[in-house]
């Protein structure tokens, strides 16, 4: 950096022609801003990576803030593309319209939300969703508090729950599917937006429970244990891993994340060169580095087909958690 | 202590004293040993993260490769450009409510708001900063609108020192100044300016050091996760370690978490360096 440069501009404070980042792109060769949920960001941070390995002349900025908050910034211009851990919602859509931005919804991956207990627990076999909702629904503040309270049978000692903290897409979707009512939850747990923080919480206790993203779960497998699921429905429990979450017999914790991309923003090549690298076989092999299922092929097939009609909209707005295969054959 | 403390009648009072020593010396280390067991637990876990490659790499999603070389520069961008906002801006308003203002009840209630702001916490900054420079300024995500918000953020900081610092001065060197025929101007500028020179530097240092450990307000005003770019100029998106480091410190792989501990030795590292040469800077300015 020379000496000039560095005084010349400290001077200079004084607003100029004003600029939005997202607008940046026609200026600086080929420019792409990107925030939103933090647990997309791991998987847009990697395909991005590649990315730009393959084309240098590309800068990807990527930021996090949470969904809503990424919301928030891609209806005011700021960015091209909106990591989303759920689908958009109507009030949001409603803040893009009167923006006048049109987007284009591309889901990208599968994320397979893990119950997890320390490997010194050696009660928890299994959970059902009527067993989860009893310990997570808002009436169990202050009286559903021992492990006994939730199956006969199991010990007399206190629980000690650990989940993400309400700001979070991942606690928004953890309610919805079950509690059945989103952002209903017990508020007498640990809350934490970290998630090792929910981790450390949860690998030396035995009474200790946690729910977070698998990512975490798969780093951490030699302290923790994913408690199967029965979503009781028949199919009996079942343990997260790559190919449960994939066939969705992994249920109902099972959420598809979604990148939105500005329609605007998409007519550029290095925009539109960047998306179809995301689902390209480049870049399922890259999401699935990252920690996150990648869906099938075919599926990311119908997908770029998608993004190549410019189909604007959300085909998933207010059905958390709709499979991406129903949609996109 | 004088030899008076140590005849007999007084011996409750005198452990007195040496508990009250005693609890004085155990406050004064806790903050060395804080400090010492912080340093401590970075470089055993950080050490080993501090190669070359590591100053001239990018944030990238590899952590083999991820380096700090963006953040490290977006640091001192913000903090320079901070300093060159908020020191001649703090320095005037200082000069103006100590030797300017009359005692009327408008420079009173600035007074009292000046100590009011800072305590205000520093994330209600980065909101004012995203409202303000982000958007209505239409600054955007860049390092000036950034570095206006740490502005504001340390601006009561160096405001308060400053005041502070002048009232050091004695009046008498000011009526001595003016008696010799030198214009209040003269005056401020010659005589009250550099005999308060060295705890100003004081507050120099205080707002530098918030100025490049602050995160949450960056947060808001949109400093970048990722990026491969550097900044050139002020115009420019940008990242810093401390944003660095929370996002590190927040993934799922342990090796990530040794990155932090490497930027976490950076940092500590520039802060340290940048408190020495105002330390240095002050002892020089106050033996004059």
């Amino acid at each position: 950096m020379p000496a000039s440069l560095a005084i010349s501009t400290l001077v200079g404070c004084s607003p100029s022609e004003p600029a939005s980042a997202g607008d940046g792109g026609a200026k600086h060769g080929g420019r792409i801003t990107i925030d939103g949920s933090s647990t997309v960001f791991v998987v847009t941070n990697q395909v991005a990576e590649g990315y730009m390995d393959a084309h240098p002349e590309t800068t990807i900025n990527l930021s996090f803030s949470g969904t809503g908050n990424g919301f928030q910034k891609f209806a005011a211009g700021d960015t091209d593309i909106s990591n989303a851990s759920r689908p958009i919602e109507d009030n949001e859509i409603a803040a893009l319209l009167k923006a006048k931005i049109e987007f284009i919804e591309v889901p990208v991956c599968y994320d397979g939300l893990t119950v997890a207990v320390s490997k010194e627990n050696t009660w928890v076999d299994h959970l059902t969703v009527v067993e989860l909702k009893k310990m997570w629904e808002p009436s169990a503040t202050g009286k559903v508090m021992k492990w006994s309270d939730i199956r006969p049978g199991w010990p007399d000692s206190q629980m000690h729950l650990y989940g993400p903290g309400t700001g979070s897409g991942t606690f928004d979707f953890f309610t919805k599917v079950i509690v059945g009512e989103e952002g209903a939850s017990r508020t007498d747990y640990t809350p934490s937006e970290d998630d090792n923080q929910l981790v450390i919480g949860v690998a030396d206790d035995q009474d200790a429970l946690g729910y977070f993203g698998f990512a975490y779960y798969l780093e951490n497998q030699d302290k923790l244990r994913a408690v199967p699921i029965d979503a009781g429905k028949g199919a009996g429990p079942v343990a997260p891993s790559p190919a449960s979450i994939k066939d969705r017999t992994y249920a109902p914790l099972n959420r598809p994340e979604f990148i939105y991309v500005k329609k605007s923003a998409l007519e550029k090549p290095f925009v539109k060169g960047f998306v179809d690298y995301y689902v390209s076989p480049e870049g399922q092999e890259l999401i699935r580095e990252s920690g996150y299922i990648p869906f099938d092929p075919a599926v990311y097939r119908t997908i770029a087909k998608h993004i190549a009609s410019g189909k604007t909209g959300s085909l998933f707005s207010g059905q958390m958690g709709k499979p991406v295969e129903d949609v996109f054959k | 202590m004088p030899d008076f403390a140590s005849s007999r009648i007084s011996t409750a009072r005198q452990a007195k004293d040496r508990i009250f020593r005693g609890l004085c010396y155990g406050a004064a280390a806790l903050g060395v040993l804080l400090l010492v067991i912080v340093l401590w637990g970075a470089v055993r876990e950080g050490f080993s993260a501090l190669t070359p490659k590591f100053f001239r790499g990018y944030p990238t999603a590899s952590v083999s490769r991820a380096g700090i070389m963006p953040a490290l520069l977006g640091s001192l961008w913000i903090v320079l450009l901070t300093l060159a906002i908020s020191l001649p801006v703090g320095i005037a308003a200082a000069v103006y409510l100590e030797e300017i203002a009359r005692k009327t009840r408008l420079n009173a209630f600035i007074q009292a708001n000046i100590a009011n702001l800072a305590g205000v916490p520093s994330i209600i900054y980065g909101i004012l900063g995203l409202a303000v420079f982000v958007r209505f300024f239409g600054f955007g995500n860049s390092i000036v609108a950034a570095a206006c918000t740490m502005s504001l953020l340390v601006l009561p900081t160096v405001i308060l020192t400053t005041q502070e610092a002048l009232r050091t001065v004695p009046m008498a060197y000011r009526e001595g100044s003016l008696a010799c025929g030198a214009t209040p101007w003269q005056t401020l500028l010659r005589m009250t300016l550099p005999c308060s020179s060295g705890p100003i530097l004081t507050g120099v240092i205080l707002a530098a050091s918030r100025a490049i450990g602050e995160t949450a307000p960056l947060l808001v005003v949109g400093a970048l996760a990722s990026t491969r770019e550097v900044p050139h100029g002020i115009r420019d998106p940008y990242t810093v370690l401390p944003i660095q480091i929370f996002n590190w410190s927040g993934m799922p792989q342990h090796a990530w978490h040794v990155k932090a501990a490497g930027a976490i030795i950076v940092l500590l590292t520039m802060l340290l360096a940048l408190n020495a040469v105002a330390i240095v800077l002050r002892n020089k300015a106050t033996r004059i």
